[in-house]
């Protein structure tokens, strides 16, 4: 049978109802994710507008790219990149070894001090550096420990500081990171093993908040690399120091050396998310389960 | 031979007590389970003798030696979980070998035992997951071949079994006594769940509230309860107010129709009559005891119809029948007869008050 026939309106009548309801229905959708797309774009340009920005001022030195040339020229950007860098990850690792095991401790057997503890480690956001760097300044630049007067005190007094800086961030994730895993019940298992604190710590708390201690390593390199006050006043060769020097001395290149230092950051945090993805898969797939 | 004992055990927590007088001595190989319901202390006594809690007082020992104070990691004592507890960062050979690597063992020792009690635990080619990749009780089972690995000498399980669906218990149940029985080792076992205990142990320890009630074999608690706790806690009891009419004879009324029990009654006046539901019948055929009532509900347990019977002024009495698809189960509303033997008449005294009376008649019994 060709043509219309006796059934012939129908699929028609049931096409149009198909085509009906989606496109009724999309109108609205859309309207309502409407507000969410602006939020979005506002926000992408809140972040990108002022790199842009900086890039296309940075671009006016003549000849082109120029600015990027005179910064990557310098052995003063390396030096004091990489002394910041090295500085970030003492800071990281001198953290780490305090604070796992004081929230770890806490977690387990102090949980009455854990509201105190909190309000410690959040002092470093009330307390201004410039407060922090002069009470040691005061403290330990003369009397018993004369740790200001040498590079090497000075650099062990940057160290202690920025471990105090980073107190917030690291407290916040490795905390985190406890709750995810039942500590007591790991460390009755690794205790009926035979196992010692020690023991306890390094093989089994350690591995299992590894990616908090990433997350918390990640921000507490990128306070150290970008800190200014207490580098200054401990007179240290630190990138904050670095930037803000030729920020007052050259037009086009402090431009070029915050989007250096943005890219490196970025890269850095790629290499903790790649570091961190194994374990954090199995983390994530252990407490689904 | 006594291998495990625990000597006047007691635990404060500040001011409340945890555990008061605690005594047990458990034989090499003994299968010794404590049972009760949460907060009866059992899990604390259980983390004494691993070690996680110190006793306020008392002595603990193991093989002569007297651990009370020693610090978890230096018994030798293995421990299972309620929640596993397996160390998420490490394959499951590397979760079985943890304790013989702490230990200190040769590499290819460690290896030969992991592989050993991988197959005890059928689960031979598993050992290179980690335990999300296993069902929760692959990982149970895992968690008891680590706690073994170490060839403790007593084994601890607490409630083991409890986080696991009603299949898997069973089956797992079955395979931690047959795995305890091949190795010989001593063990407790805590659970609330007195299936279990009556099924497993050697021996059961009935807590309540920080106390023993009982000690006693499965048999010997469930039908020679010592306590009305006991009696109450373990299986379903019928608790029926009972008058004495002839004590010395065992006569007594309940809800005005005469009974008869088989044990001579030394108090006089209310007493308290338990019943197990398995022990009555419907119908005449159960034995001289003789009551009647009429049917208030009725409820299909699969291979177990129990029926609720209320006796004229309120008591009610639950009995069990099997299931039998050729026979029709009473209705709501029936006027029924029910009937048991004297021995099944268990009288307890009193309001529940004085438990020595009642292991007495108990005895006497």
């Amino acid at each position: 049978m060709t043509g219309p026939g006796p059934f012939g309106r129908h699929p028609d009548a049931i096409d149009s109802v198909a085509d009906g309801p989606p496109a009724v229905e999309t109108r609205p959708s859309r309207l309502r994710s409407l507000p969410w797309w602006i939020v979005f774009i506002i926000g992408i340009l809140y972040f990108f507008l002022p790199l842009l920005g900086t890039f296309a001022f940075s671009l006016r030195a003549q000849p082109l790219f120029s600015a990027y040339a005179i910064v990557t020229d310098d052995p003063q950007f390396f030096a004091t990149l990489i002394y910041s860098f090295v500085v970030g990850i003492l800071t990281i690792i001198v953290s780490t070894v305090l604070i796992v095991p004081t929230a770890y401790w806490v977690r387990l057997r102090l949980p009455r001090l854990r509201p105190y503890v909190e309000f410690i480690t959040l002092l470093p956001f009330v307390v201004p550096p410039i407060i922090l760097v002069f009470g040691l300044l005061r403290t330990y630049g003369s009397g018993p420990l004369p740790l200001a007067g040498s590079d090497f005190g000075s650099n062990i007094l940057l160290v202690a500081a920025y471990t105090v800086l980073s107190l917030p961030y690291m407290y916040r994730a490795v905390d985190t990171g406890l709750r995810a895993i039942d500590i007591r019940s790991l460390t009755e298992a690794s205790q009926s093993l035979g196992a010692g604190w020690p023991t306890i710590l390094w093989r089994v708390i350690f591995p299992n908040v590894r990616t908090s201690i990433l997350s918390g390593a990640f921000l507490t390199l990128a306070i150290v690399v970008g800190e200014y006050t207490i580098a200054t006043f401990l007179a240290r060769p630190a990138f904050g120091p670095y930037i803000s020097l030729i920020g007052g001395n050259l037009a086009y290149e402090p431009a070029a050396v915050s989007l250096i230092s943005f890219g490196l950051t970025w890269i850095a945090m790629g290499f903790i998310s790649i570091v961190g993805r194994r374990s954090r898969t199995r983390l994530q797939l252990t407490g689904a389960h | 031979m006594t291998f495990l004992t625990l000597t006047g055990i007691q635990k404060q927590f500040g001011t409340s007590v945890a555990v008061r007088d605690f005594n047990l001595s458990a034989e090499k190989g003994e299968f010794v389970s404590f049972l009760g319901p949460s907060g009866c202390g059992k899990t604390t006594t259980l983390r004494m003798i691993a070690g996680f809690e110190q006793p306020s007082a008392g002595r603990i020992t193991i093989d002569g030696e007297d651990i009370t104070y020693r610090p978890p990691n230096r018994r030798n004592v293995g421990m299972v979980f309620q929640s596993y507890a397996l160390f998420p960062n490490m394959t499951v050979a590397g979760n079985i070998g943890f304790g013989m690597r702490v230990r200190k063992r040769p590499g290819s020792d460690v290896q030969k035992r992991v592989s050993e009690l991988l197959e005890l635990i059928n689960l031979p080619d598993k050992g290179d997951r980690f335990p999300y990749q296993l069902s929760g009780g692959q990982q149970q089972r895992v968690a008891l071949a680590r706690a073994l690995a170490i060839e403790p000498q007593v084994l601890l399980l607490d409630e083991p079994l409890s986080a696991l669906d009603a299949k898997i218990r069973v089956a797992l149940r079955k395979e931690i006594r047959s795995i305890q029985r091949q190795l010989g080792i001593t063990t407790v076992y805590v659970t609330h769940d007195q299936e279990e205990a009556l099924s497993l142990s050697d021996r059961v320890v009935v807590m309540s509230e920080g106390r023993i009630e009982q000690i006693g074999a499965p048999p010997e608690i469930y039908n020679f309860p010592a306590t009305p706790f006991v009696a109450s806690f373990v299986g379903t009891l019928n608790l029926l107010a009972a008058r004495v009419v002839d004590g010395p004879s065992g006569r007594l009324t309940i809800d005005g129709q005469e009974i008869r029990s088989a044990q001579a009654i030394a108090s006089t006046g209310k007493v308290t009559v338990a019943l197990r539901p398995e022990a009555v019948e419907l119908g005449e055929a159960g034995g001289p005891n003789r009551l009647t009532g009429s049917v208030e509900d009725v409820s299909f347990l699969g291979s177990i119809v129990r029926t609720r019977v209320r006796l004229g002024e309120g008591a009610t009495v639950s009995l069990d029948t099997f299931n039998d698809p050729g026979l029709a189960a009473a209705t709501v509303g029936d006027t029924v007869t029910v009937s048991f033997p004297p021995e099944a008449a268990l009288v307890l005294a009193g309001e529940a008050s004085a438990e020595e009376s009642i292991e007495q008649a108990i005895a006497e019994g």
